[in-house]
């Protein structure tokens, strides 16, 4: 390369043509910028990998989602019992535990952001807006470690001494502890959204007579829906991705119930607590690669179905411009 | 003012009043209870009589090094890809489209998933590749094992949106003037990024940096299975090493210290650490923030 | 990057005056920047700096998964032999059995500790490759059962245990305690302590689904301690706080488990505690093992609560 470094000395420079270090410089972050797709591809690859080989090596027998009629049971359950004889794998309480505990940390965060959300952008002066916003924020950063210690430790006793339930780590809890790391997912696209409407869009309508909470109902929060929208999505993908919080405060029990003051089993959690115990390339560990096919492709679907809907939403509110606000 | 206008005002106040309650109440208990267990010896001593005793040190270590080996296998791919993204990248391109979208899914990837990968293919994969290309006849693994190396480099693909969308947004924030004098001074296009865009980028990268730093500071879920270890009473001196975490001994002391009583005042002191660490590096990436905006309204 | 890192001015004269102009609010904020972009490069290259030309296996480093019942005494064991041995570094990571002896499979650890004996399949997996394993029992632990200090029962037949965690039994008043529910705490499915009592106790059958699953001893201890509903188990020597129940034998007879009882196998759920490694293995690692058999090791066995090894099973 030296060699041709010099030769390139050499010889007369054409204007306007770029030097051989600076076109392989060039290459070299275009390159770097392919590592992105790189990484993506190579995650799916690699969980898919471990993952796939179920589907022809008898995978039919473990009947991951359909209930099976296990010996020692009267009738035919979803059961979730890995360590077994013989081992059982029905998917189908964790899938319900995931989907329990973070519909009710949706439950409780949603409102909650969305609602200071719009006290925040509509209401506050600017000044405290300014004071506030980054407040908030900062319970983004708290790591999950940290709010699943503070739900195992306090949140735990709390809800024991108020609603006096039967299991003292159950999915409420994880959820109250989850909602805490929603919460600034949500505030945080949501307000940005609320606060980025147009402010001739708010004038227009007061200027009509409309009360402001008629404006904001009518007009405020419709122009900032497919933001909301996004916020919304975006929470859930959080929601149902977390692991340490569920892990150490849900009570990881697999059982297929809808009270929000049992325990629940996620996902997540399942595969933080077995994936170290299973054998590489046993059955146990392709399971649980499964599962983690299945958190992958949810938040994937996720991120595309919040993309369409938010684009069509956008085009919806704004045809002329085919862009959101 | 009407009913319907003081409702609502009641209604979303008193969410707003809830939610910052609930941020200075945890904070606050964090703090109480954390600041009367922390103590010098804290900080400076290694675990001992059951996790009870001793100090976090290794552990604070651990985390320190863990992200800065993560930074230095990152940041320079994601500032790489911002500037390619924001520079280079023709309108309407299919690549620079796939890497955006690349950027985005990697973004909502479960932080577990990150785990299942590290393992799968850094530890396993790479490590066992390396193993088997230099070190065939070691009796155990070398680099085919979880270790701090593998870690980072999990944490490094973790956070690489991170870095790469403030990265870009601060790139895209420099005046077009400025690229334009440059050229006018014949610098070719790679010289004008590399001492023209980046320079005046500069302060809004570093928010991004440290913005990726606090995260993968405080993630626990893509460590688990890479190299994390509950007990290591010397630091690690060596990629292949295991580590001891600020975050996963905050797991430990939490539900699997030998003794649960005595070890409490650890607990609390080891989360207070651990809050403050994250919490001084989100401040920093705030206030950097917001001089790099200010900084390049010209 | 390296000119972001190098901190040095831009040195041709057009660039400088360029640059000089425009952003002179700046150049504090880019001065601090600078320096903290050197200070964390030069530490990030200390931090991966280091022995890099170490032998690989030669011992330096001994990493430890497994049992987590084990894993409070490896601790112990590990500050107490590398107290003394500068060159030696020992790593211990809990996790489960399970998870140790996968360890061991995947090569990713030197030493498994196990609270149940490998199981022959796993046994087979390894030794499939040419390689011997080598079975250490180092130390005796009994199982026990906790409940909350003011439950009061006073003991139990292994078939109520059973029935209990299988969930037959649903409440207390079933075994005369108080009228209400039984929250039961088990472990999860990595660690030895669950697969033996799964063996042990509900004969191969499956735990109730209700059964909270919690990732250490330490955390049944602490939930039982704080639900005066709750019935968990786990080794003996981390039951603090909580009541421990004596099991009746079929003769009748009251057992706890005590140091004697274990030591005569009358406590029906004392199990060994054993170490596994693969030979051949790196020297360091068998010196450890050595030296964990030997008398001081088992003294502090002993001080962590489990019982010393003497002799057969």
């Amino acid at each position: 390369m030296a060699g041709l470094l010099m030769s390139r000395g050499i010889a007369p420079r054409r204007r306007f043509r770029r030097s051989l270090g600076e076109r392989l410089a060039e290459r070299a972050i275009a390159l770097a910028a392919a590592s992105a797709i790189g990484a993506i591809l190579l995650i799916f690859v690699f969980v898919v990998r471990e993952a796939l080989p179920l589907l022809w090596d008898g995978g039919a027998d473990l009947a991951l989602v359909a209930p099976q009629h296990y010996p020692g049971y009267d009738h035919p359950a979803y059961v979730w019992q890995p360590v077994g004889y013989p081992p059982k794998y029905g998917v189908v309480p964790l899938l319900a535990g995931s989907l329990k505990i973070t519909a009710l940390a949706m439950a409780i965060s949603a409102p909650l952001s969305l609602l200071a959300a719009i006290y925040v952008a509509e209401i506050l002066r600017p000044r405290t807006r300014a004071l506030i916003k980054p407040v908030i924020e900062l319970l983004a950063g708290v790591p999950s470690v940290i709010l699943g210690f503070f739900a195992l430790t306090f949140i735990a006793d709390a809800t024991q001494d108020i609603l006096g339930c039967t299991y003292r780590l159950n999915a409420l809890v994880a959820a109250l502890a989850l909602s805490l790391a929603v919460l600034p997912v949500i505030f945080t696209v949501s307000e940005d959204a609320i606060h980025g409407v147009p402010l001739a869009l708010r004038e227009a309508s007061l200027a009509v007579g409309a009360r402001r909470h008629q404006t904001i109902a009518r007009v405020v929060l419709p122009a900032a829906l497919p933001g909301i929208v996004a916020s919304l999505v975006l929470g859930f993908g959080r929601a149902i991705g977390e692991t340490m919080i569920v892990l150490m405060a849900s009570g990881n029990a697999a059982v297929l119930d809808a009270s929000p003051t049992s325990s629940a089993r996620t996902l997540t959690a399942t595969i933080a607590a077995e994936l170290g115990e299973s054998p590489r390339g046993g059955e146990h560990w392709r399971v649980l690669f499964l599962l983690g096919m299945i958190l992958l492709v949810v938040t994937w679907a996720l991120d595309t179905l919040c993309r369409v809907v938010v684009r069509r939403l956008a085009r919806r509110l704004n045809p002329s411009e085919g862009e959101g606000p | 003012m009407n009913v319907g206008d003081r409702a609502l005002r009641f209604v979303s106040g008193l969410a707003l009043l809830v939610v910052l309650v609930a941020i200075f109440a945890i904070l606050g208990i964090v703090v109480v209870y954390g600041a009367g267990a922390l103590s010098w010896q804290m900080l400076v001593d290694a675990p001992s009589s059951d996790l009870a005793g001793g100090g976090v040190m290794p552990a604070i270590y651990g985390t320190a090094a863990c992200t800065m080996l993560m930074t230095l296998a990152g940041v320079p791919v994601g500032v790489a890809t911002a500037v390619y993204l924001a520079e280079y990248a023709p309108q309407r391109s299919w690549f620079a489209t796939a890497v955006r979208a690349a950027v985005r899914s990697l973004a909502g990837v479960p932080s577990i998933v990150f785990g299942l990968f590290g393992l799968g293919f850094f530890a396993l994969f790479v490590g066992g590749r390396i193993d088997g290309m230099f070190y065939s006849d070691a009796t155990s693994p070398v680099f085919g094992r979880p270790a701090i190396l593998w870690s980072s480099l999990t944490l490094a693909v973790l956070t690489l949106p991170v870095v790469i969308v403030t990265t870009e947004e601060a790139i895209r924030r420099v005046p077009r003037e400025h690229r334009e004098a440059s050229y006018a001074l014949g610098a070719t296009k790679l010289t004008t990024i590399a001492r023209v865009v980046l320079p005046h980028a500069r302060a809004g990268i570093l928010t991004g940096v440290v913005l990726a730093v606090s995260r993968g500071a405080g993630e626990v879920a893509p460590i688990l299975f890479t190299g994390v270890a509950n007990y290591l009473p010397r630091v690690p001196t060596d990629v292949r090493d295991g580590f001891m975490h600020l975050g996963y001994h905050v797991y430990v002391l939490a539900t699997q210290a030998p003794d649960v009583d005595r070890a409490r005042p650890m607990l609390f002191g080891t989360v207070l650490v651990l809050l403050v660490l994250t919490l001084v590096l989100d401040a920093a990436a705030l206030v950097l923030r917001a001089r790099a905006q200010r900084g390049t309204r010209v | 990057m390296l000119e972001l890192a190098s901190g040095t001015p831009c040195r041709g004269r057009a660039y400088a005056a360029f640059r000089g102009h425009g952003d002179v609010g700046c150049r504090a904020t880019r001065r601090v920047v600078n320096r903290a972009l050197f200070l964390w490069v030069l530490l990030s290259l200390l931090a991966c700096s280091g022995r890099y030309g170490r032998e690989p296996g030669a011992g330096a480093r001994i990493t430890v998964r497994g049992s987590d019942t084990l894993v409070v005494l490896m601790q112990r064991w590990a500050e107490a032999y590398t107290a003394n041995r500068p060159d030696v570094v020992v790593e211990v990571s809990g996790g489960g059995t399970g998870t140790g002896i996968a360890a061991l499979m995947n090569g990713t650890t030197d030493l498994a500790m196990a609270s149940r004996p490998i199981a022959p399949e796993e046994r087979a997996r390894i030794e499939d490759s040419g390689a011997r394993l080598v079975e250490v029992p180092v130390a005796l632990d009994a199982v026990a059962v906790y409940v909350h200090d003011t439950n009061p029962i006073s003991s139990m037949t292994l078939d109520e245990l059973r029935d209990v965690f299988q969930g037959k039994i649903r409440r207390w008043s079933e075994l005369g305690g108080a009228s209400r529910p039984i929250v039961l705490y088990s472990r999860e499915s990595s660690s030895g302590t669950y697969a033996y009592f799964k063996e042990r106790v509900l004969e191969k059958g499956d735990f109730a689904p209700e059964a909270q699953s919690l990732p250490g001893t330490a955390a049944v201890v602490q939930a039982v301690a704080r639900d005066p509903m709750g019935i968990g188990y786990g080794g003996i020597a981390r039951a603090r706080g909580v009541k421990v129940l004596p099991l009746e034998l079929d003769d009748g007879s009251r057992v706890p488990p005590s140091r004697e009882a274990a030591m005569a196998r009358r406590y029906p759920l004392t199990r060994p505690l054993f170490l596994y490694f693969v030979t051949p293995t790196n020297p360091g690692t068998e010196a450890f093992v050595h030296w964990i058999v030997g008398p001081e090791a088992q003294g502090l066995a002993e001080e962590a609560g489990f019982f010393a090894w003497r002799g057969s099973l």
